[in-house]
C-alpha cells in the first residue's frame, strides 16, 4: 500500500471491487481511507441488511495489535473493562477513558490467542497507547493497513458463508472467534458487527483481499448479497442503539472546549465499567462520579411523528435540558428513534421530554414540537441476532 | 526488630533521615510504626561508610547546614547522640596561586576583595536572608494545592503572598525577577570578584543537572541557603560523620516505639485494587500495615514498589517525566597525614574548601556532562573533617570527602572501572594543583559516580534531592503535578521522602510534614 503521506486518501484492499460497484461514486474519507457512503441508493443498502446480506469494508477501521507477556494486564490497566474475563477467541465491546474518567473512545477488543490481543478503534491513539505501556512487557504495533476487513452482516450472512464452505460456522457465538483455511492462508472469522443484526467480520490479509471478495460475492449471489456504505451503516446503527464515535461522543482527547467529553456513565456505558479489577485509567474519577452522581445522562427517545429528530433541542417543560445527537426514522422497527444527551435528572425511562425539530420542504421550514419518552434501549433487537446456532434464511 | 506478633499501623519503607523523622512523629501521634531500610546503617544519604579499615567517612552529605531546629528539638536529637564537632564554618574559595577569598558568614577576606563586593555582600545576604525568611514558612507545611484548595492552602498561600508584600516594594519586585534568571546574571549583577562568584554559585547547583547560566539556579542557591533561616550560618561537621545524625534519629525513633529492621529491603508495595495493604520483603515475608509510607525516591517507588500498571497513565506519565539525573560524584580519600594547601594554615583546611575560581569555569564544566561526558576541570566542594572530629581516622591521619562537579549519571557507554579511574586521577590531579604534596599523602580513595550512589543509597538516578530543585519542580509541583500533598493514587500509600516538597537536603521537613499530613487526614486518606 502507498504511504500515506505520498496521497491525500488511502486506498482500502478492497478498493479495485468497491469502485466497480460504486454506481453513484459517493466516496467520505474515513480516517485517511476512502470509503463508499453509498453505492447505488441508501435505502437498498440498508434492505440489503435486514432482509439479505450486506457487505461492509471495514479495513479503514483502526487496528492494534497487543503482544507479549503483559498484553492482559496492560489491557486491563486501560480499559474499563474486566479483560481478564475475555476468553481466547472472545471479543468484547470496551471504552476506554483518561484519568478525569471521560471516554476517550469506544472500540473492540480481539482476543486472538495466550498474550495476543487486537484492539479496534475510532480514533488513532498511539501515542497514549505508548504512554500507558510504561511499566508492562508488551509490543504495540499498528496493524492498520496490515489487516483487511469486511463487515459481512445479515439473515443469510451464515448461509453465504457456509456456501463458501466454512463448515460449522453457524456454531460460531455472537462474539466468538473462529478461523477457517483461505487459498493459501487463513481468513479469521468473529461473529460481531454494528448492524444489530445477525453478522460477522473477516480478518484477511490483504493480499487475499480481492480474492476473498469476488468468493463471498459468488456465494452470495442467491442470498441477494449487496455492498453496503457508510451512510445505510449509519441507519443501521441507530436503529440498534450502537453510539457512534464522534458524532454521540466527543473522543476525550480531540474535545477542546472544557466539559463538552462524557464519562461511560454519561453515555449509558455504565456496564462497561468494572470496580472489582485492578486499577484501571479513569477509576479514581469514576468511583467519585458513582458516588456523587453523572452531569449527563444518554437516552434513547421514542419520538412522536415521523420527522427525525436531527440537531433538536430537548425540552422538560419549557426548560432546554439538552441536544439530540442522531436521529433517524428506522424502517425496520418502523420507530422516529433520536439519541440524545440530557441533564442527568432527565434520563430515567419514561421521562417525557419534547424534542424542537426544524424541517425543510421546497424551501419552507417548519418547527415541530415533538412530544417523546426515553425508552429503554434498541428499537431493532431480532432473535438472529443471538441465536446459535444461527438460523438459515 | 520485625515483632511478627505486632499489627503495625504503619510500615515506612526506607529509613533515611526523612523517613525517621516521619515515623518518630507517627509513633508519638500513638501509631504502631515499623521502619524497614535496605542498608545496614540508618539516615539515607546521612551517611558515615568506612572507606578503608580504620577511616570512616561521611559518604554521601558532607556537611549540615539545614537540619531544621523544630525537628531537632522535637526529636530530641542532642539527647540521642548527635553532637556537631564544629558549627558556621567558613567557605573558602581557593585560588591556585593561594590567594584565597575566605567566607566568614557576612565578612569576606582576601583575594584582593574590594570594600564594594564586602558592602554588596552584606546587602546581599540581608536580602537572601529576607527570602530564605519568607520561604521557611512555606516549607514547614504542606505545599497548597493548585487548585481545590480548601482553608488550610488558602492560609498558605495569603501567608506567602503576605510575605512576599512584606518583604517591601524594591526586595518583592527582586524576588518577582530574580527567581526566574540565573545565578551567573545575579552574581554580575552584584559583584566583582571571581572566587566569590565562583564560590556563592557553586551553592545553587551542587548535585543538580545546571550550570551558572541555567534557570532555576537563583531558586537553588536561596533553597542552599535556607538553613540561614534555620539558625545555621555556615556548614557543620557532625561528629561521627553524617550518618551519625541517622543513629540519634533512630533513637528517637525507637524511644517513641518505633520498630527499625536494617538490612532488609522491600520488594514492593502491596497493594489490593487501590488500596495500599502492606510490603512484601526481599526474603518473602509479608507485613501487613494499613499505611504504607515510602522514603524512598518517588521513581523508585512507583516505577519498582508500586508498579506502574497499579496507577493510571497520567499518573505514571508524570513519574517517568520528572527531573532526577544527578550529576555529583564523591571522592574519598584517606590521607597519612594532612596535606599543605598553597596558602591555607591547618585551621583554615578545616573549613569548607571550594574549587570553582570563575563562573566560567563552572559552566565549562557543564558543557561536558550535558553531552554525557564528564568534566576534564571539575568544581569541587571539600571537606577534611577529621581536622575537627579525629575519631574518624587513626592518630594522625585524615580523610577527605569531595563533592565533584559534574560526573554525569548518564555517561555516553556507561561508567565502567577504567573510566572511574581516569575520572579519579582527574580529579586527584586537580586537587593537587592547589596542594602540591596531596598525591603523596594519599593512603587509599574511592569514587562513586551517581550510578554508584544509586546502587549504594538506592536513590533513582543518584540524584540526592530525589529530584531536581527547580520552581518545575517545587511545592504543589514536587514531586510532580497533581500529587497530592504526600498522599498517592493509591490509598493509604503516603510518600514521605525529599522528593516531596520542600525537598532534600538534610533539613527533615519532608519527612516531618508528611507526617503532619498523615495525622490531620487520620490515618487513611
Amino acid at each position: 500500500m502507498m504511504p500515506h503521506d505520498e496521497t491525500m486518501i488511502l486506498e482500502t484492499p478492497f478498493h479495485s471491487r468497491c469502485l466497480a460497484l460504486c454506481e453513484i461514486n459517493l466516496w467520505e474519507d474515513w480516517k485517511g481511507y476512502r470509503s463508499a457512503a453509498a453505492y447505488t441508493s441508501v435505502e437498498q443498502e440498508y434492505f440489503a441488511v435486514r432482509s439479505n446480506t450486506g457487505v461492509f469494508d471495514i479495513s479503514p477501521m483502526i487496528k492494534y495489535r497487543f503482544t507479549g507477556p503483559d498484553a492482559g494486564a496492560y489491557l486491563n490497566r486501560l480499559v474499563t473493562r474486566d479483560i481478564s474475563k475475555i476468553a481466547v477467541d472472545r471479543v468484547a465491546y470496551t471504552v476506554w477513558c483518561d484519568e478525569k474518567g471521560h471516554v476517550m473512545d469506544d472500540g473492540t477488543i480481539f482476543h486472538l490467542a495466550e498474550n495476543d490481543y487486537r484492539l479496534c478503534a475510532y480514533a488513532r491513539c498511539l501515542d497514549w497507547l505508548m504512554w500507558s505501556a510504561e511499566g508492562f512487557d508488551v509490543t504495540i504495533v499498528d496493524e492498520t493497513a496490515d489487516v483487511a476487513a469486511l463487515a459481512v452482516q445479515g439473515p443469510t450472512s451464515c448461509a453465504v458463508f457456509k456456501e463458501m464452505g466454512f463448515e460449522g460456522i453457524e456454531n460460531l457465538k455472537p462474539f466468538g472467534i473462529t478461523r477457517y483455511p483461505f487459498v493459501d492462508s487463513e481468513v479469521m472469522i468473529s461473529r460481531t458487527g454494528f448492524t444489530g443484526d445477525l453478522g460477522y467480520e473477516i480478518w484477511i490479509k490483504p493480499s487475499l483481499a480481492e480474492t476473498f471478495w469476488d468468493a463471498l460475492f459468488d456465494a452470495g449471489k442467491l442470498r441477494g448479497i449487496r455492498a453496503i456504505g457508510g451512510s445505510a451503516l449509519d441507519l443501521l446503527r441507530t436503529e440498534t442503539g450502537f453510539l457512534q464515535a464522534g458524532v454521540d461522543f466527543i473522543p476525550a482527547e480531540e474535545a477542546i472546549r472544557e466539559g463538552r467529553s462524557r464519562s461511560p456513565f454519561e453515555l449509558g456505558l455504565g456496564w462497561l465499567v468494572s470496580f472489582e479489577k485492578p486499577v484501571f485509567n479513569g477509576r479514581k474519577a469514576l468511583l467519585k462520579e458513582k458516588k456523587e452522581g453523572s452531569r449527563y445522562a444518554f437516552v434513547y427517545l421514542d419520538v412522536e411523528g415521523n420527522k427525525p429528530a436531527e440537531h433538536a433541542f430537548i425540552y422538560a417543560g419549557n426548560k432546554e435540558v439538552g441536544t439530540v445527537t442522531t436521529a433517524a426514522w428506522c424502517p425496520t422497527a418502523k420507530t422516529n428513534v433520536a439519541f440524545a444527551q440530557v441533564d442527568a435528572k432527565y434520563g430515567n425511562v419514561g421521562q417525557e421530554l419534547v424534542a424542537e425539530i426544524y424541517y425543510e420542504r421546497e424551501l419552507k421550514w417548519t418547527r415541530v414540537m415533538a412530544k417523546c419518552t426515553v425508552i429503554k434501549g434498541a428499537v431493532f433487537n431480532p432473535p438472529r441476532k443471538r441465536q446459535t446456532p444461527a438460523p438459515d434464511f | 526488630m520485625i515483632n511478627v506478633d505486632q499489627d503495625y499501623d504503619v510500615v515506612v519503607v526506607g529509613g533515611g533521615h526523612n523517613g525517621l523523622v516521619c515515623a518518630t512523629y507517627l509513633a508519638k501521634d500513638g501509631r504502631k510504626v515499623l521502619v524497614v531500610e535496605a542498608n545496614e546503617s540508618l539516615g539515607g544519604a546521612s551517611a558515615t561508610s568506612e572507606l578503608s579499615d580504620q577511616f570512616l567517612v561521611s559518604s554521601c552529605a558532607h556537611w549540615l547546614f539545614q537540619l531544621h531546629p523544630g525537628v531537632t528539638s522535637d526529636m530530641r536529637l542532642t539527647e540521642h547522640g548527635l553532637k556537631l564537632a564544629a558549627r558556621d564554618l567558613s567557605t573558602i574559595a581557593l585560588a591556585e596561586d593561594g590567594n584565597h577569598l575566605i567566607i566568614d558568614g557576612d565578612q569576606l577576606d582576601g583575594a584582593g576583595i574590594s570594600d564594594e563586593d564586602r558592602k554588596a555582600y552584606v546587602a546581599f545576604n540581608k536580602q537572601i536572608l529576607k527570602f530564605c525568611t519568607l520561604l521557611a514558612g512555606v516549607f514547614n507545611r504542606r505545599a497548597p494545592k493548585l487548585v481545590e484548595s480548601n482553608l488550610t492552602d488558602r492560609i498558605t498561600v495569603a501567608k506567602l503572598g503576605l510575605g512576599m508584600k512584606m518583604l517591601g516594594k524594591d526586595d518583592m519586585s527582586d524576588l518577582m525577577r530574580l527567581a526566574l534568571i540565573n545565578i551567573y546574571d545575579v552574581m554580575q549583577e552584584n559583584f566583582d570578584n571571581d572566587l566569590l562568584k565562583g564560590a556563592l554559585s557553586i551553592d545553587s547547583l551542587l548535585g543538580s543537572h545546571m550550570g551558572p547560566r541555567s534557570p532555576n539556579t537563583v531558586y537553588g542557591y536561596i533553597y542552599r541557603r535556607m538553613g540561614t533561616a534555620f539558625g545555621f550560618t555556615g556548614p557543620a561537621v557532625v561528629e561521627g560523620g553524617m550518618g551519625a545524625v541517622g543513629e540519634a534519629m533512630a533513637k528517637a525513633a525507637q524511644a517513641q516505639g518505633v520498630d527499625i529492621e536494617v538490612g532488609t529491603a522491600v520488594s514492593k508495595i502491596n497493594i489490593q485494587v487501590d488500596r495500599a495493604t502492606g510490603v512484601t520483603l526481599t526474603d518473602g515475608r509479608v507485613v501487613n500495615a494499613s499505611m504504607v509510607v515510602s522514603n524512598a525516591d518517588p521513581k523508585t517507588t512507583f516505577n519498582k514498589l508500586v508498579g506502574l500498571g497499579n496507577i493510571e497513565t497520567g499518573v505514571a506519565r508524570r513519574v517517568k517525566t520528572i527531573r532526577m539525573k544527578g550529576d555529583a560524584a564523591k571522592l574519598h580519600i584517606a590521607l597519612d597525614s594532612l596535606p599543605n594547601f598553597t596558602g591555607l594554615t591547618e585551621q583554615q583546611m578545616g573549613q569548607r574548601l571550594i574549587i570553582a575560581p570563575t563562573m566560567n569555569y563552572i559552566e565549562t564544566a557543564f558543557n561536558a556532562s550535558k553531552y554525557g561526558e564528564y568534566s576534564k576541570a571539575p568544581a569541587m566542594d571539600i571537606s577534611i573533617a577529621t581536622i575537627h572530629d579525629t575519631s574518624l581516622a587513626p592518630n594522625g591521619k585524615h580523610v577527605m570527602s569531595v563533592i565533584v562537579q559534574y560526573a554525569p549519571y548518564e555517561l555516553e557507554g556507561g561508567w565502567n572501572d577504567e573510566k572511574k579511574d581516569a575520572f579519579k586521577q582527574l580529579v586527584i590531579d586537580r586537587i593537587t594543583d592547589f596542594a602540591p604534596d596531596f598525591k603523596d599523602k594519599i593512603i587509599a580513595s574511592e569514587l562513586l559516580t551517581p550510578v554508584d550512589l544509586e546502587e549504594r543509597f538506592h536513590i533513582h538516578g543518584g540524584h540526592w534531592h530525589h529530584g531536581e530543585i527547580s520552581l518545575d519542580q517545587i511545592l504543589m509541583m514536587r514531586p510532580f503535578p497533581g500529587a497530592s500533598q504526600y498522599g498517592t493514587s493509591v490509598e493509604g500509600l503516603y510518600l514521605c521522602g525529599a522528593g516531596n516538597h520542600p525537598g532534600g537536603g538534610v533539613m527533615g521537613l519532608a519527612g516531618h510534614n508528611a507526617a503532619k499530613e498523615i495525622i490531620k487526614r487520620g490515618g487513611l486518606a
